[in-house]
């Protein structure tokens, strides 16, 4: 965009700088948007993407530096100060209220609390229009509720718009989209920056950066380390720059796939709050071959970790362990069975955060020897399996007595990863297992997974990320409301045709029955 | 406001803050002293001379421990693996009960091997009465504060019934007490001569092996594991129900030693009055002791030492003992407070 050199400036950020005790997450940022361009804030977890946009929003204040806002300095710490000036801001996470409608959150907070009557004819008109004008179809009598993912980040974004914004910040919002909803999404900002608003989208996708924006500014460890225009550079370019050293992708060999290690032929699991369970799956995990499960998010991979990491039982179909059928199904049963988990939250469910390396190390093993003997624990047994799986996974860390929740996403990661592939497992269970993680941590953890590969195992991939899937997997399912899509083999489906499964296209009532 | 933890707290830091939290507790007596028309310098004094100014004060401080070390332990150890066990009191009582029914002469058995008996049993006692709130609580999800706390007024009242009917002591002219333990089922004196008997070395025994048990055992590390964090300790495949009911039965036995020790070594026989609710009081133990083993001990004779000394200051300066409620109450808040506060900064925007 050659004109953005002569337009207006809208936004300025002077030299912010935020600590958070010996932290620095800040450190002089700053940097322009101009009236009608799309700038990308690119860099790992951690950089300081978001503490950043907090303070642009005032939620914190910054220790030095200065924001402005169409020439106006903004009063640090006030975050009505930020909406009031035009700036919008559309969260990873959604702040809607389900049990509305789409109209009645549009209108929430913009006007006084006890006002008589709410004049909605005229909103009802100023949203008509900005659907209108920015291709974001949303019926605006409908319960947020009863949206779907890509309806409800549409009324983000027109909440954002209703409310005069000049200025459209959007975290990560493609994170929860199948691609064909992200290309919409591209449309909307595409008509926004033709309408003169400017865009600051964050993300750590780098094939979409390069898709949407002009200028792309990168961020590392605090500091802004580049910024240059989106034409003058590549993914390899960005991601060197957002890592600080040469990567290399991960390479799958072709290898003929072994024999049958667990299979699941039509089972059924309950449902389980707001997450479906399996309908009628049917699933073959093989030895030397990595099956890759795409997906939505929330379309029952949930359902499917939890039944092969042993916490949940089929209520119908059966499932064949190394050929026979496991007669008492848990957690321990599947461990028996040498199933290796690596879980969704590794804060949550993958480790106890108060509990030391060497504590986390055996949580799996604990009960067996050498690290417990007769109801004692063997902790001097316990510590060399922690400095081990320190030594050989390289888990960067103060050493085996530190409290675990001191580590950085990676670390942890890696610590799990030691954990449950140090027993040799013959399968291995991979729910999300680099999400959140930079991308050293991010190409360590999928070679471990090719080595195991390699070596015989039978690894699910369950991602949000296609191409991940795609890049890791030997043969790939989709999962769309607990149903599973038939097995495609490697290289023969395109990003969109996986994308029309993950939108639910080919799933056809009961027509996909096996 | 933000709260920011600190990785690595200061000497100045752990342990001004805590000193300070004493120096507090010791002004809001000094005021309540003042208030009662006292002088606050005497009446602290005063308190402390009671707590500990002489052999007899000192003994009487620790027996007054004995019993808060058991329920203190018992706490310490159920809310480790966040079991809210707030029925210690009910768990005393049913080791009292069983105290005073197995030592008046039915089981004809020389001391040596009368007392562990009579101990295993009040034990057991104790950890049948938590093991129905924790099967509740484990199986149907039923709140297991609700259900300790009310099954501490059902053993009341049955304490009640007991001594009114079945066990009332025929010989007791009218008031309602069971009758007294025969010589063998007695806790003798550590010491001839000296008013203070075995079940505080019993008391010191046990801070020691639920220590061991916590830091040294399988059973230790799978109770600190769901304490911690349930949801991983389920996904890693330990038995968090179970383990649940492991630690209730440790508990319920523990608390079940406080009115074992009281009725065999102190008292002698059982009463409605056995316990000024050494089962509440054992919460304020364990958390001054945050839910340490070791650390118990120590509380527990800090907060017996308020409570004697302040009886004894009492009687010698007008000054009502409720001043030793509060002072606990205040003690507890601000060390609690202090205590997070070595760990964490606070952030005025």
């Amino acid at each position: 965009m050659a004109q953005a050199e002569a337009a207006e400036v809208v936004l300025r950020l002077d030299g912010i700088t935020k600590r958070f005790g010996p932290l620095v997450a800040n450190n002089a940022i700053g940097f322009e948007l101009r009236k009608g361009e799309v700038i990308a804030l690119l860099g790992e977890n951690g950089a300081g993407k978001t503490t950043l946009m907090n303070i642009l929003f005032g939620h914190y204040t910054a220790d030095e530096g200065t924001v402005e806002v169409f020439g106006q300095t903004l009063p640090p710490g006030h975050p009505r100060a930020a909406l009031a000036a035009g700036v919008g801001m559309v969260h990873q996470h959604f702040t809607l209220a389900d049990n509305m409608t789409v109209l009645e959150n549009i209108l929430l907070g913009t006007r006084p609390l006890l006002s008589p009557r709410l004049d909605a004819r005229a909103a009802r008109v100023k949203v008509a229009r900005l659907s209108e004008d920015f291709g974001l179809s949303v019926h605006p009598d409908a319960r947020v509720g009863t949206l779907s993912v890509g309806e409800r980040q549409r009324v983000e974004i027109l909440k954002a718009l209703y409310r005069d914004a000049r200025i459209l910040i959007l975290d990560e919002p493609t994170a929860v989209l199948t691609p064909q909803e992200s290309s919409a999404l591209f449309g909307t900002l595409r008509k926004a920056v033709a309408q003169g608003l400017s865009v600051i989208f964050i993300s750590h996708k780098l094939g979409e950066v390069m898709e949407i924006s002009s200028r792309v500014l990168v961020l590392r460890h605090g500091k802004l380390v580049g910024e240059v225009a989106t034409a003058d550079t590549d993914r390899q370019k960005l991601a060197e720059m957002m890592v600080g050293a040469e990567i290399a992708a991960p390479r799958l060999a072709e290898r003929e796939p072994g024999p049958p290690l667990l299979t699941l032929s039509n089972v059924d699991t309950p449902r389980r709050g707001n997450a479906p369970g399996l309908s009628a799956v049917n699933l073959t995990l093989r030895a030397g071959q990595i099956t890759g499960l795409a997906g939505v998010s929330g379309n029952g991979q949930a359902a499917l970790a939890a039944l092969i990491g042993g916490l949940e039982r089929p209520v119908q179909g059966g499932m064949e362990l190394h050929g026979d059928v496991p007669t008492d199904w848990s957690p321990r049963a599947a461990l028996a069975a040498g199933i290796a988990r690596i879980p969704e939250d590794r804060h949550k469910t993958g480790t106890v955060s108060d509990f030391t390396l060497t504590e986390n190390a055996v949580l799996e093993s604990y009960a067996e020897a050498p690290y417990s003997r007769t109801g004692w624990m063997d902790w001097r047994a316990a510590e060399d399996f922690a400095r081990k799986i320190i030594e050989t996974y390289d888990v960067r860390c103060p050493g085996p007595s530190a409290r675990i929740r001191l580590l950085s996403g990676g670390n942890m990661q890696k610590l799990i990863l030691g954990r449950v592939l140090e027993a040799n497992p013959k399968i291995i269970l991979a729910n999300q297992p680099v999400r959140g993680l930079d991308i050293g941590a991010v190409t360590f953890v999928q070679n471990r997974l090719i080595a195991a590969r390699d070596d015989g195992a039978a690894v699910l991939l369950i991602s949000e990320d296609l191409d991940e899937v795609m890049a890791l997997s030997d043969v790939i399912h989709v999962i769309y409301e607990g149903h599973l899509s038939p097995a495609f083999k490697r290289g023969t489906m395109s990003p969109a045709e996986l994308g029309q499964w993950m939108a639910g296209h080919g799933f056809g009532g009961g027509a996909h029955a096996a | 406001m933000r709260l920011e933890p600190i990785p690595n707290p200061s000497a100045l830091r752990s342990i001004g803050l805590p000193a300070g939290a004493l120096v507090l507790t010791v002004i809001v007596a000094s005021a309540l002293a003042l208030l009662a028309g006292a002088n606050p310098f005497a009446t602290l004094g005063l308190i402390l001379k009671g707590a500990a100014g002489s052999k007899f004060a000192l003994l009487e401080t620790l027996n007054r421990a004995t019993p808060l070390i058991f329920t203190g332990l018992a706490i310490a150890v159920a809310f480790r693996a966040k079991l809210w066990n707030i029925g210690a009191e009910a768990q005393l009582y049913a080791g009292a009960i069983v105290t005073a029914l197995l030592g008046t002469g039915i089981l004809p058995l020389p001391s040596a091997l009368l007392i562990p008996v009579i101990a295993l049993a009040a034990m057991l006692a104790g950890a049948l009465i938590l093991l129905g709130p924790v099967l509740l609580k484990t199986r149907l999800g039923v709140d297991e504060v609700v259900t300790t706390l009310l099954f501490n007024f059902i053993m009341l009242l049955f304490v009640s019934y007991l001594l009114e009917g079945p066990m009332k002591d025929p010989m007791g002219m009218g008031w309602p007490k069971s009758p007294a333990l025969e010589k063998a089922a007695r806790l003798p004196r550590i010491v001839d001569g000296l008013r203070l008997h075995w079940g505080f070395a019993l008391a010191l025994l046990s801070a020691v092996a639920v220590w061991v048990i916590q830091t040294r055992t399988t059973l230790g590390y799978e109770i600190r594991a769901v304490g911690l964090n349930a949801e991983a300790a389920r996904f890693a495949g330990i038995p968090v129900g179970r383990v649940m009911v492991k630690t209730a039965l440790l508990s319920g036995g523990l608390a079940a030693l406080a009115g074992f020790s009281e009725v065999a070594g102190l008292k002698g026989n059982l009463t409605l009055d056995l316990s000024p609710g050494f089962g509440y009081t054992g919460i304020i133990v364990a958390m001054l002791a945050l839910l340490n083993p070791l650390g118990v001990v120590v509380s527990a004779i800090f907060v017996a030492g308020v409570f004697v000394g302040a009886d004894s200051m009492s009687r010698a300066a007008g000054v009502p003992t409720y001043i030793a409620d509060i002072l606990m109450a205040t003690a507890l808040l601000t060390m609690v407070l202090a205590l997070k506060l070595t760990r964490t900064r606070i952030r005025w925007r």
